[in-house]
């Protein structure tokens, strides 16, 4: 139980801005290609 | 350490893989050469041969190999010792496995097969690689059962209890594998087999290709999975942390079980004889199977970052200074998951529906899958062989190996960096994938492509040359870690298997009733292929005879 | 099951990031007619040469604003002669194949199309500058394959 509780208050600030990290570089590829995709 | 025989059953599955790396690495080196038009292959060897035994060596032999290696040694660690059964049908396994993998290779060799590890009818190899592929798809069938016999061994005497993650995972992947190999194993002894030794004239060209790609992109997961499996379960011991998560972990599993497989079409999106109401419900199932990557991502990062907190890392990113950057079993890996980055990436452009127009059958995916099955996958393999050999032949793992080990990984990264960027940028260009030496009579835009900076012929014979360096030193690893390096004598010598804990206390029973994620998987199949499929059956234009074109 | 708070809203993140480039590739395809080429058209892959419109490969110009421009693939060329298109019309490629799976891709368009024995595939495509475009196969087809390509003409 004690376990559960730490599990809670786990400060994971750097693995938030990490994914995020991640999702932008998703995005962006992402983006870049639709917009090829629309110029030709 | 586990029992002698299950690692001499593991050794022999490592021996073949690396021999399939070494031949499979040769054909690549030599292929950025002629593209590069450096390099004139004698008369009695083909461009295409080459491409061929390149693509079924690595992606097919070396995988597969690699992977049953890695399960064996870590079903035998988690669940106990292997039983005299187990063992049997292991090394028939292997044995049948590699029967199939020879008759491929010979048909390949003798010009018999220039099909490509695709074999796109009406191309029409010689029966026998037909054979040899399926032999291959049995031998892991074999395999495989011999795995889920001592795994239900195990759940026999333990009844109620949750199997350790590392089993749990290893039956998640294999159960992936056998649904999957039904779609190649109906076509190959159905429509290929009886085609090309003649007993029937014609072939069913569109549903032979729905049926590879049933199986085609599954077989990716098949590749993956054992990557997840080392990154979720020895990543965080080489970081002397517990597993994140054990319930998301295997949540994350059986998610793959249930949309890796009914999302074959968006390999054919460009292709006639599917209806875009088809082709797009797959595309939403794809995107399906994007979720448990997110959530491994979060995972990973977690560990990370609990690991580094713990060892007194403070601030946003003061953990990620105290990650053991200089074991190699680490940098591999974590080099492995960011080169995912781009690589997921790049795999959702390809699935996003008329996207893929911009990148079929270009360049683009070919160094899609160098940056995901070529290095995430195969990397994380390497960070694995670093340990996983001397561990089963009771050798050290020296300095000076450890040495070479980062050697090894750092020009992999800046080879497959290099060329799998040009590879990219070429194929955004145009530029055709599975191309020999080739200027298009010249033509202008031909030109252009290959006079960038980057999107050269000579970046990616660069990059292809320090990968094939970095194979070699890799090679060399291997042979001295199974059989020069001194024998590990005191405790500290001895190459452990580094395998986390899981706290399961929180996980819920119903994540390993099988039948449920059996029952969901084969219900979203036939939701995705049963319409379509039976179309392309009933409404099929008259068949194709054989061609033999190389 | 426990998900760390983070945890659920990069998840939501995703998910959504996922649901927006589904809607924008499914609106501007099924709404604007942006599918990728494709087709359920049939024909028997050993009388291509009497099948309409492969009997007259080329183009043919359609209505006012509508061309069609049939082609054969074979290994390793396209039956397809004087291929010239206006700019600024709707072009409606049709192709098949004689022999083996190819493809006809014209550099630098949305024209990437799988060819397949004993189907016919679509694609309409509205050319907006003029010039000579490369045409080239980009499935492999053979020895031949990398000789595999040809020319369209926009004026």
């Amino acid at each position: 139980m004690d376990k559960k509780q730490s599990d809670h208050d786990m400060n994971l600030r750097g693995t938030l801005v990490s994914v995020f990290f991640v999702g932008i570089v998703i995005v962006a590829m992402w983006v870049a290609v639709y917009l090829m995709y629309v110029a030709r | 350490m586990i029992a002698q025989p299950e690692r001499k059953i593991a050794l022999w599955h490592l021996g073949v893989a690396y021999t399939a790396f070494l031949i499979g690495t040769l054909m690549g080196v030599l292929q950025v050469f002629i593209r590069n038009d450096a390099l004139q292959l004698p008369a009695w060897l083909d461009y295409y041969q080459i491409l061929t035994a390149h693509g079924v060596l690595l992606a097919l032999i070396y995988t597969t190999f690699f992977i049953f290696a890695f399960f064996i040694t870590g079903m035998s660690k988690s669940l106990g010792s292997f039983g005299p059964k187990v063992r049997l049908f292991s090394w028939i396994g292997l044995w049948v496995t590699l029967l199939g993998t020879v008759m491929a290779t010979v048909m390949i060799v003798a010009g018999e097969a220039s099909v490509l590890y695709t074999f796109y009818a009406p191309l029409k190899a010689n029966g026998f690689y037909y054979v040899g592929l399926a032999l291959v798809i049995v031998g892991t069938w074999i395999s495989s059962f011999a795995l889920v016999g001592h795994y239900m061994v195990w759940r026999r005497n333990n009844k109620g209890q949750l199997s350790p993650l590392f089993a749990f995972m290893t039956i998640t992947t294999i159960v992936l594998w056998i649904i999957a190999c039904l779609g190649v194993v109906a076509t190959v002894l159905f429509q290929y087999i009886p085609w090309a030794f003649g007993w029937t004239d014609t072939i069913n060209v569109e549903l032979s290709r729905s049926l590879f790609w049933y199986f085609g992109h599954p077989l990716v997961y098949f590749w993956l999975l054992p990557a997840y499996i080392a990154w979720y379960t020895i990543v965080p011991k080489l970081l002397g942390v517990k597993v994140f998560s054990d319930s998301l972990a295997r949540l994350a599993f059986v998610l793959f079980i249930l949309f890796s497989i009914p999302v074959g079409f968006h390999h054919q999106l460009t292709e006639p004889g599917i209806s875009n109401f088809w082709k797009f419900l797959q595309v939403v199932l794809t995107f399906m199977v994007i979720v448990p990557s997110l959530m491994t991502a979060f995972s990973m990062f977690a560990t990370f970052e609990i690991s580094g907190r713990k060892k007194g890392g403070t601030g946003l990113f003061g953990w990620f200074k105290k990650l053991p950057w200089r074991d190699v079993r680490f940098t591999s890996i974590f080099i492995a998951m960011a080169f995912f980055i781009p690589g997921g990436a790049g795999g959702i452009i390809n699935a996003s529906f008329q996207l893929n127009e911009v990148v079929h059958n270009t360049l683009w995916i070919v160094g899609h899958f160098h940056i995901t099955v070529g290095t995430p996958v195969a990397m994380t393999f390497m960070g694995l062989t670093f340990w996983l050999i001397p561990y089963l032949t009771g050798r050290r793992f020296t300095k000076r190996m450890q040495r070479l080990g980062f050697v090894q990984i750092i020009t992999w990264s800046i080879g497959m960096l290099l060329m799998s960027t040009a590879q990219h940028v070429l194929g955004l260009m145009g530029a055709p994938r599975r191309t020999a030496y080739s200027g298009y009579n010249d033509h202008p835009s031909a030109m252009e492509w290959f006079d960038g900076i980057i999107s050269n012929h000579v970046t990616m014979a660069i990059g292809g040359t320090i990968l094939f360096l970095s194979a070699m030193i890799l090679m060399y690893i291997v042979i001295m870690t199974m059989f020069v390096s001194p024998k590990a004598e005191t405790p500290e010598q001895m190459v452990e298997f580094p395998l986390a804990e899981s706290d399961m206390s929180n996980t819920p029973k119903w994540l390993e009733n099988w039948w449920i994620w059996i029952g969901i998987a084969a219900a979203l199949i036939i939701i995705a292929y049963a319409i379509p499929l039976t179309h392309m059956i009933q409404h099929a234009p008259p068949g194709s005879k054989g061609f033999i074109t190389w | 099951m426990h998900f760390h708070k983070y945890e659920k809203i990069w998840l939501s993140f995703g998910i959504v990031s996922l649901i927006v480039f589904l809607s924008v590739v499914g609106v501007s395809a099924f709404s604007q007619n942006h599918t990728p080429s494709g087709g359920m058209d049939t024909i028997d892959p050993e009388k291509v040469n009497e099948t309409a419109p492969f009997d007259n490969p080329g183009v043919t110009q359609l209505d006012e604003d509508t061309y069609q421009v049939a082609i054969v693939a074979l290994a390793f060329g396209y039956n397809a002669p004087d291929l010239r298109v206006p700019v600024g019309k709707e072009i409606i490629f049709k192709v098949t194949s004689t022999d083996v799976v190819h493809s006809f891709t014209i550099d630098d368009t949305k024209v990437n199309m799988m060819v397949v024995p004993g189907r016919i595939t679509t694609k309409s495509y509205t050319f907006e500058e003029p010039g000579k475009y490369l045409i080239l196969c980009n499935e492999y087809c053979g020895t031949g394959h990398h000789m595999m390509s040809t020319e369209i003409e926009v004026y």
